[in-house]
């Protein structure tokens, strides 16, 4: 069973990186941009069939290590 | 709408303190005065419970141009330059989450060195951690490091030094104290302090978000369980803004253009602007609608209370405005004008045209408590080792598990993560006593030192004080350098709580007397109090960072061994005292004992003797005997160099685990030329100084005379393995 | 001789290279990146340092800025080029130099004195240098860990574009020797013309005996033949 996993920054928290990549996009030219955050994105392949308990063994690894709680979000999707 | 009772409690303030809040205003505040109260209010900001004491610290001197009070201190190094530096710790922050707390506990102290016009030249840090078995300890560990070197090396500032220790006194309640060091023309300097009515008070660098809110307040308050929910306000550090910062801010002040200006740290547009007004006896007037915000919807107590990073406030003359935002403007970075100064003494906040907040400056600041916390005379701790048959162990076993402990392995591992010589003027990286750096394109350097001793000051918070002082003078004066000032950071448990208070006011006063004696003033610092978890206190820990000068780049020196036939001799008296020592805790698990006591007649007057040897060169490599005794500091010399040492067993001393292991202070080893011995020796004995043979250099063993023989090889090894081991990836 | 170092918010090493320059009586500009004109040099450095904070990827920013376009014709052109660690990002990003610089295998920034062997000296660049010498130089990023594909690494070493590889003090190149991870140990590279040098050691951090040593200078004497 596949998951996409995407984290990004919670809202409120500083990003760095987005605000750098927003700039020179838009001095680039794309002037219709309004905002660019940037987060990390993990594909996670289980052997689990049942389709929750997978669900929750995914999201056991965010809370666990793929994601820093204190200042990141995370969303689970199923893809396969 | 009231102030009730809970709400004081969540700003962290008493309920008399609110009282005298509203005896001061003549009303009841308002939520967003409240806060801006308990910002000002805390410990952080108005040292409440430590000012009282902190007055007694000698600040002043021939070379000091500024003393406590401002971002930094300020010392004079001769011709136009001076040398700008303080520490200052992030500890709470960086437990909650390590790399973002290192790295803007590095920005903030930045900031607090260029503010005042200095171009940042160095960065020092201490950090003291849990035990190595706590399971805590390598995430945060590993985090606070990178954090350190990501904030630093991408500003681009050498992290040249610092210290790295490990006590499971740290184990819920970390120590991450930074030090800046930058350098200035003495003749442009910049300060706090507002002057003029009408001027422009401007807003310059990152946008304002929901950063830190309480930041402050959650620095001065006790951890518990519940701690987790207090994480959403640990901050993000952006080193590109800060160097963007730093460049544009340096650019702005070859003009003079800028009448006041301040970094907006804990308690962000709070404390910058009312610490302005306050010092120049002004008011100030805001118009919040023209913060720059990140955020959609940020309320006025968002933005006076945000601590994002990178921002600082200035005040302008009208005149130079244009000149100004040109410059901020090629740099990408915010310039607004979100305000004037007035003449009403008031801080008086606009948004959405209505008055939201109005409180009389003096209020915030002269007025805030001051608090003559009760306090405990500590106990001292007896010496009572005799039960211990230190005969069981065998010196070399003694040796390689002290060089191979956490706290005495090389730190390679994380200061191979440091770039230490951007810039291009590091002469002495870290690993030595005192790193060095030049002052750009002259003949003359700087040293720096950052220092503490947690196990002395527990067991004895006066001698611990006067120790910690004296040691960081000694590094100074290890690598050739004239010992100058120093910055301190101050790191205990709870005021409220006599025993903490009380080791409190017996550090400093032992740190008082060291630093009059050796006329080494303190010139910058900051008080971290509330270092508990659940109740438990942890070791009082002062940090002392100390500053020293050479005149001269030919008369800095190392503790690298040079020839092989040099003698080593040890300067100053071993007395065989290892209560405290590295050796009891990492032979005995023991903490008993008092530290060793501090003659500071004798202290200086081998410091002195040492640099009149040093300044005659007839010393080719100098160490201080720290922690772990004569033995661990041949040791290092040796691995300096990879050269070996034939070191001779001591004449008077029966026991050779406690001459080689003692922690006696006021010593140093020193590598003379044979044909220079008769020369040291006179000065020595002239001066009235004991000394003695302990080695000759040799190649490849490090060998004590029919005791044991070790490749120095096989020592490097030992030293080297316990960070590599400690952090491998399973 | 007349160089120019080109200064991207977030450089860092430009100072310490225009120091270096100037010593051996370079007359040196900065060149701010926002400029559109890029004076006429024999010789062209793009410095090290974190370009844009190095968010995206390293270098990835700056090669888009107005200068590079100056400089990516001045290249074309047969002038010289030398970019320093954050510089050899910035050449690879914006097409001057071919490959990757990944992470560093060990995960960690890296700065430390390491020791390089000069591969080949026939070029602007290391005709100082003896053929095999080593040399003790300063590395400081967290992105070196060059990489490429094997076409164009066969294309690198049959043709003598690779000038420095990492090796120990004694000269030994293997994987003991690779302080992070490069392929064959390479530390710099060059364009198939050897107008154009990316490398990940700092010699501008090697050209005064007081901090460190003199390994660094003869690159910017042989720059001067």
């Amino acid at each position: 069973m596949k998951f996409a996993v995407t984290v990004t920054l919670k809202k409120d928290v500083l990003d760095p990186q987005g605000k750098v990549v927003s700039q020179t996009l838009k001095n680039m030219g794309m002037n219709n941009l309004s905002q660019v955050r940037q987060g990390k994105f993990f594909e996670i392949d289980l052997k689990e069939k049942d389709s929750s308990k997978a669900h929750n063994q995914v999201k056991e690894m965010c809370e666990k290590l793929l994601v820093n709680q204190i200042i990141e979000d995370f969303k689970i999707s199923k893809t396969e | 709408m009231k102030i009730n009772k809970e709400q004081i409690e969540k700003h962290g303030l008493k309920l008399e303190e609110y009282n005298k809040i509203k005896e001061l205003l003549g009303r009841e505040a308002n939520l967003l005065e409240l806060g801006i109260f308990s910002a000002m209010w805390n410990e952080h900001c108005s040292y409440k419970s430590s000012k009282i004491h902190l007055k007694k610290l000698p600040t002043k001197n021939n070379i000091v141009i500024q003393g406590p009070g401002e971002n930094a201190g300020v010392i004079d190094i001769g011709d136009d330059d001076a040398i700008i530096f303080k520490i200052e710790s992030h500890n709470h922050p960086s437990f909650i989450e390590p790399y973002q707390g290192a790295a803007t506990g590095v920005g903030g102290i930045l900031r607090d060195v260029f503010t005042m016009g200095a171009r940042p030249i160095a960065l020092m840090n201490s950090i003291h951690f849990g035990s190595p078995t706590n399971k805590n300890t390598q995430n945060l560990l590993n985090g606070v490091v990178s954090g350190i070197g990501g904030y630093g090396n991408s500003v681009g500032i050498p992290t040249v030094g610092g210290e790295t220790k490990f006590n499971s006194t740290y184990n819920e309640n970390i120590l991450v104290n930074a030090m800046a060091v930058g350098h200035a023309n003495k003749n442009k300097i910049f300060y706090s302090k507002a002057k003029g009515i009408n001027k422009p008070v401007v807003y310059v660098g990152s946008k304002t978000g929901r950063d830190g809110i309480h930041g402050a307040t959650m620095a001065s308050a006790e951890f518990d369980e519940n701690s987790e929910e207090k994480k959403p306000t640990v901050q993000v550090g952006d080193p590109f803004t800060e160097k963007l910062l730093l460049e544009a801010c340096l650019e702005l002040m070859r003009e003079n253009s800028i009448i006041s200006i301040q970094d907006m740290g804990a308690a962000g547009l709070t404390s910058s602007s009312i610490e302005m007004a306050s010092k120049g006896k002004l008011g100030i007037e805001l118009d919040l609608n023209k913060v720059p915000c990140r955020e959609n919807n940020m309320s006025p107590y968002e933005m006076m209370l945000s601590e994002s990073q990178e921002r600082m406030l200035i005040i302008l003359d009208e005149k130079k405005e244009k000149k100004a935002k040109k410059i901020f403007d090629k740099w990408d970075l915010d310039f607004v004008v979100i305000g004037k100064t007035t003449d009403t003494n008031r801080l008086v906040l606009n948004f959405d045209d209505k008055i939201v907040a109005d409180i009389p400056i003096p209020a915030l600041a002269d007025k805030a408590p001051q608090y003559d916390r009760k306090w405990n005379k500590p106990k001292i701790k007896k010496n009572n080792l005799k039960k211990y048959d230190l005969k069981k162990i065998k010196i070399e076993d003694a040796l390689i598990k002290i060089l191979s402990s956490p706290d005495h392995s090389n730190k390679s591992w994380i200061t191979d993560q440091y770039d230490q010589v951007v810039m291009c003027d590091t002469i002495q990286k870290s690993g030595g006593d005192a790193a060095v750096v030049r002052i750009h394109n002259k003949n003359k350097a700087i040293s720096i030192s950052v220092d503490s001793s947690a196990n002395y000051c527990s067991s004895d918070p006066k001698s611990g004080g006067k120790q910690i002082v004296c040691e960081n003078w000694r590094n100074l004066i290890s690598v050739g350098s004239k010992p100058l000032a120093i910055t301190n950071c101050l790191n205990f448990g709870n005021p409220e709580k006599p025993d903490v208070m009380g080791e409190f006011v017996e550090c400093i006063n032992g740190m008082k007397e060291a630093c009059e004696f050796l006329n080494f003033p303190v010139v910058s610092g900051n008080v971290s109090f509330y270092n508990e978890t659940n109740s438990k206190s942890i070791f009082p820990t002062p940090v002392i960072g100390g500053i020293g000068l050479f005149d001269n780049l030919n008369k800095i020196i190392n503790m690298k061994t040079k020839k092989v036939g040099n003698l080593i001799i040890i300067v100053g008296k071993t007395l065989g005292h290892l209560g405290q020592s590295s050796f009891m805790r990492e032979i005995y698990s023991s903490n008993e004992g008092a530290p060793p006591e501090i003659n500071l007649t004798n202290e200086k007057n081998n410091g002195h003797s040492i640099l009149n040897l040093i300044n005659l060169n007839l010393i080719s490599s100098c160490h201080d005997v720290s922690s772990g005794g004569i033995l661990i500091s041949l040791a290092e010399m040796s691995m300096a160099s990879m050269l070996g040492l034939k070191i001779l067993k001591p004449k008077k001393f029966t026991d050779l685990n406690e001459y080689f292991f003692a922690e006696d202070q006021g010593r140093y080893l020193i590598e003379i030329e044979i044909d220079n011995l008769k020369k040291v020796e006179s000065i020595l004995k002239k001066s009235n100084i004991f000394y003695e043979v302990v080695a000759e250099v040799q190649n490849d063993i490090f060998e004590l005379s029919k005791t044991f023989s070790i490749k120095t090889q096989e020592l490097y090894k030992n030293n080297n393995q316990w960070f590599k081991k400690f952090n491998a990836i399973n | 001789m007349k160089s120019s170092v080109i200064v991207f918010p977030g450089s860092n090493c430009d100072r310490d290279v225009a120091v270096a320059l100037e010593k051996l009586q370079f007359k040196n500009s900065m060149i701010w990146h926002k400029e559109n004109v890029l004076p006429k040099s024999d010789l062209i450095v793009v410095p090290g340092g974190f370009s844009y904070g190095d968010y995206l990827r390293s270098g990835a920013i700056a090669a888009k800025s107005n200068i590079l376009n100056e400089v990516i014709k001045a290249g074309e052109r047969g002038s010289l080029i030398l970019g320093i660690c954050n510089g050899f990002q910035i050449l690879i990003e914006c097409g001057l130099l071919k490959g990757a610089l990944l992470r560093n295998s060990g995960l960690k920034f890296i700065s430390k004195n390491i020791f390089i062997k000069i591969q080949s000296n026939k070029n602007k660049f290391f005709n100082k240098y003896k053929k095999n010498e080593i040399l003790e130089l300063n590395i400081a990023h967290n992105e070196g860990n060059f990489f490429t594909d094997k076409k164009h690494l066969n294309e690198l070493e049959d043709n003598d574009l690779i000038p420095i590889k990492y090796c120990d003090k004694e000269g030994n190149i293997n994987q003991k020797t690779n302080p992070n991870g490069s392929i064959n140990n390479i530390a710099g590279i060059f364009n198939k013309n050897k107008n154009i040098l990316g490398m990940m050691p700092h010699p501008e951090r090697m050209v005064d005996k007081t901090c460190s040593n003199e390994d660094g200078l003869p690159l910017f004497l042989s720059l001067m033949n």
